[in-house]
């Protein structure tokens, strides 16, 4: 195997048109096995976003190539393409042969002034071929775009490495790239020491709690609490350094200030992030509005402010907790958060004696934001990753609504060939709207028989989509419905997915978008 | 006094030969540049084309594809015009047609390449006066790489992922035979599995006397479990969305065309392996070969004329779009 750019932008190459994770999973166990130090860390930090490098904006890289190509050959060209490093990887018109290293490319890309970083790019892509240039260049502006999130990576180094996921998050964020010291202890060396502050813990979570679970427990040993539809994050403040962490370990912080200035306590918390106003929960699709930003404006911190429901601790002024059991660190919990700020509360636990009394309570919840109950055993320590017979979810049952099957497009891997991504709708008057899409839930034969049906009844195409006559109805089960202005219907589906062919029902029995509106959050 | 050729509906028009070149909709008389479908059509009265290109015509629709056929054999006098043909280095078969009359001489190049292929004599450079070029993957961005690279990719990724069949996408003629002489050219002898359609083209090209060794059916044979694990196996791209690429297991699809450079379009045809490997000019031969060819006019066809009209008026070069309907601009 070849080094340097050349490996690394065929490995982007490689992660981009690989469609399963596992297969991702494979690519990135073969870099990290052939590659040396430190170009397998750097190709690591690239995918988790840890590469700190200058920011090259899109403005800059444009002024760079209007020196060298026609601007309207340019503009035709970036119009047919569609992506801007990759326009100007591929019009450059000189092309090199040398093949630096990774670390040459992040040296320069990190540590030039920004006066001559325009300089310093055209430098490197005239020495470079295409494809280095669209990796150099990848690399320059930040967001890979290959499919491989920061999560994904770190899950293909642990596996390669055959260490636990939950050590490698846990001291994630105290290392550095390139991971000369990680990459170290993979092959048999000692574990890193962190010494960084606020670093993250892996969460604890839950399995799915039925009946059997169920009967083989006793209520007396079990503590309940309601599961709210936020996000699972944790919080941590560590002699005066706070940070919010998501429950895969992605530092959140930067959208999330109001939260950050909450944190007055010395420990970690692992609860809910909701939005809530005056101490109402907002329905998920508020919070939603603050997920995924870099950061927030003034206004958001304003209409949408963010606090947490917390309901357990890890770490609480030194100690770490993560060994007591349940009830004890709880105590410690609900006698901390009375003197947190008022948008931090604890989650209060439910009054049960039977499981019966908890299925009651489950069926009628006192807010419209509790997506079902948690049931914690209450002997048990704090466990990372999902160890079976401690905590467990029940959640409420899901919605459920008849649809009408409008397109489908084939799938990828072992799917290739079938036609296994299906768009579908319900009646609004007497025209179908799109409300929604889902690629799983069927079984096998009902996956061949979905296929057969699009094969068979397929009206039009659209490039690898095909839209079908409006015969066939699935009932689609759904966590939750959210209001959006992006889809022509106006609600977006949580979660949606198959749950069963109504060959039984005519299209005409399908339900209607009214249906699915009185769903909507008031 | 009339031009040589003049854009009509039907296609170009010879007036003082009476006849078409490609047309798309049939007419009395029409010359061929090559066999694929847009270029050549069933239903004209009489064709005119190299013998390789009439026999594809034949193969593809039947003996009765038209009334007369003329095989090309050495410059012929049509009307007041000398019409010749020339090699176009595209597929087996292909050729530049000449036309030369009083006005001067103008060339149809068809679709042409400059890159070897073993399967069709190489393009001929013939002066002219107005050169009519194709403009398929006529935008700066295409710059097609070393074929036999691609094969490199392809023949890694089967020995990197032995228990996975590599399913590859490639227009029935001329890229099928090319990819397999790639493979044979790469050192590859083992067999290669073929979609049924595939079969007769491929064997027209053994017959005249391409050598694609060892060839199969990608076929189910009965009473035997189906086995494609390892195997390399070509099919047309519309055998992808047929229930006919259900047979393989987890396969790795690849398609063979020089639209893979564009890695949107990799990927919205579920493309895990991209070939780069085209049988068109890729835009610097096609600029070449108009700086070569230095003709008085260029007339610009199928594909992206916006930028080789662009490239002319930077280059001094007169040039005009043809804008004829029926071609298509994306197939490779």
């Amino acid at each position: 195997m070849t080094g340097g750019l050349a490996a690394f932008a065929r490995l982007l190459e490689q992660l981009a048109f690989t469609p399963q994770r596992s297969g991702k999973e494979r690519v990135l166990a073969d870099w990290f096995a052939t590659q040396p130090d430190p170009e397998r860390g750097l190709a690591l930090a690239a995918l988790t976003g840890d590469l700190d490098l200058r920011q090259v904006r899109p403005s800059l890289l444009r002024g760079l190539v209007s020196g060298r190509v026609d601007a309207e050959l340019f503009a035709l060209s970036y119009d047919f393409v569609g992506d801007l490093a990759e326009t100007i990887a591929l019009i450059w018109p000189v092309d090199g042969s040398e093949n630096p290293s990774l670390a040459d490319v992040v040296g320069q890309l990190r540590d030039t002034s920004k006066a001559r970083l325009g300089d310093v790019i055209v430098a490197l892509l005239d020495n470079l071929g295409p494809s280095q240039r669209y990796a150099c260049l990848k690399l320059a502006t930040g967001g890979l775009r290959v499919g491989v999130s920061a999560r994904l990576a770190r899950t293909a180094f642990s596996k390669w490495a055959n260490l636990p996921l939950t050590e490698v998050e846990e001291i994630w964020h105290g290392l550095t790239p390139p991971y000369l010291d990680l990459f170290a202890w993979a092959q048999g060396g000692a574990k890193p020491e962190t010494a960084a502050y606020a670093p993250f813990r892996p969460v604890m979570l839950a399995t799915a709690w039925d009946a059997v679970t169920m009967a083989a427990r006793s209520p007396a040993d079990f503590a309940a609490e309601w599961k709210w539809d936020g996000i699972r994050v944790q919080a941590v403040s560590d002699r005066g350094t706070r940070r919010l962490y998501s429950r895969t370990g992605e530092d959140i912080s930067n959208a999330f200030p109001d939260v950050l200035a909450l944190l007055e306590f010395d420990g970690v918390l692992d609860g809910e992030l909701l939005v809530r106003r005056d101490g109402i929960v907002a329905p998920f699709g508020d919070l939603q509005q603050r997920l995924n930003r870099k950061t927030v404006s003034a206004a958001m911190l304003r209409s949408h402010p963010a606090g947490l429901r917390v309901y357990d601790v890890l770490v609480w002024q030194g100690q770490d907790m993560r060994n007591q059991p349940y009830d004890a660190r709880r105590a410690v919990l609900d006698a901390a958060t009375p003197a947190l700020p008022a948008q931090i509360d604890h989650s209060p636990r439910l009054d049960f004696t039977t499981w019966d009394d908890l299925a009651a309570l489950r069926a009628n919840p006192s807010d419209p934001v509790i997506e079902g109950v948690m049931i914690k055993r209450r002997a048990s320590p704090y466990i990372a990753g999902r160890a079976k017979g401690h905590w467990f979810k029940w959640k409420r049952d899901p919605f459920v609504i008849d649809a009408v099957l409008l397109y489908a497009q084939r799938g990828h891997g072992k799917r290739s060939g079938y036609y296994s991504d299906f768009t579908f709708g319900v009646w609004d008057g007497d025209v179908l709207v799109p409300v929604g899409k889902a690629y799983f839930g069927f079984t096998d034969a009902e996956l061949k028989a979905l296929d057969r049906f699009v094969r068979d009844n397929t009206t039009d195409r659209f490039g690898p989509v095909r839209a079908v006559k409006p015969l066939k109805v699935v009932e689609v089960a759904f966590e939750g419905l959210n209001r959006s202005p992006r889809h022509k219907s106006g609600v977006a589906m949580r979660f949606p997915r198959i749950s069963r062919i109504r060959d039984d029902k005519p299209a005409a029995q399908a339900d209607t978008l009214e249906t699915l509106q009185d769903l909507l959050p008031k | 006094m009339d031009p040589i050729l003049v854009p009509k509906p039907e296609g170009l028009f010879c007036p003082a030969g009476g006849f078409f070149i490609d047309p798309v909709r049939p007419v009395a008389r029409a010359l061929v540049t090559h066999g694929h479908a847009d270029h050549a059509r069933a239903g004209h009265g009489a064709v005119m084309a190299t013998a390789q290109t009439l026999d594809i015509m034949a193969l593809r629709y039947g003996a009765e594809f038209t009334q007369s056929r003329q095989p090309y054999d050495g410059p012929v006098r049509i009307g007041d015009v000398t019409v010749s043909f020339h090699p176009a280095g595209h597929v087996l078969g292909s050729a530049q047609i000449a036309v030369t009359g009083a006005q001067g001489r103008i060339v149809v190049s068809g679709d042409y390449s400059r890159v070897p292929n073993p399967a069709c004599a190489p393009f001929e450079p013939v002066p002219c006066d107005i050169f009519v070029t194709e403009a398929t993957f006529g935008l700066p961005v295409f710059r097609h790489p070393d074929p036999l690279g691609e094969i490199a990719k392809l023949l890694a990724s089967v020995r990197a992922q032995p228990d996975r069949a590599h399913l590859i996408g490639a227009y029935a003629l001329g890229k099928a035979q090319r990819v397999i002489m790639l493979l044979r050219q790469a050192g590859y002898d083992g067999p290669i599995h073929i979609h049924g359609a595939l079969q007769k083209l491929c064997d027209y090209h053994i017959a005249q006397g391409v050598a694609l060794g060892d060839l199969r059916p990608a076929t189910l044979e009965r009473g035997r479990k189906p086995d494609f694990a390892g195997a390399i196996v070509l099919a047309p791209p519309s055998a992808f969305a047929a229930t006919w690429s259900q047979r393989f297991p987890d396969p790795v699809i690849c398609f063979a065309s020089g639209w893979m450079q564009v890695r949107a379009r990799a990927r919205q045809r579920g493309v895990e392996l991209p070939l780069l490997i085209s049988d068109h000019v890729d835009w610097p031969d096609l600029t070449r070969t108009i700086t070569e060819l230095d003709p008085a006019q260029v007339w610009v066809t199928h594909g992206r004329e916006d930028a080789v009209m662009r490239w002319c008026s930077l280059n001094g070069r007169a040039a005009h779009p043809l804008r004829l309907i029926g071609y298509e601009d994306e197939a490779e």
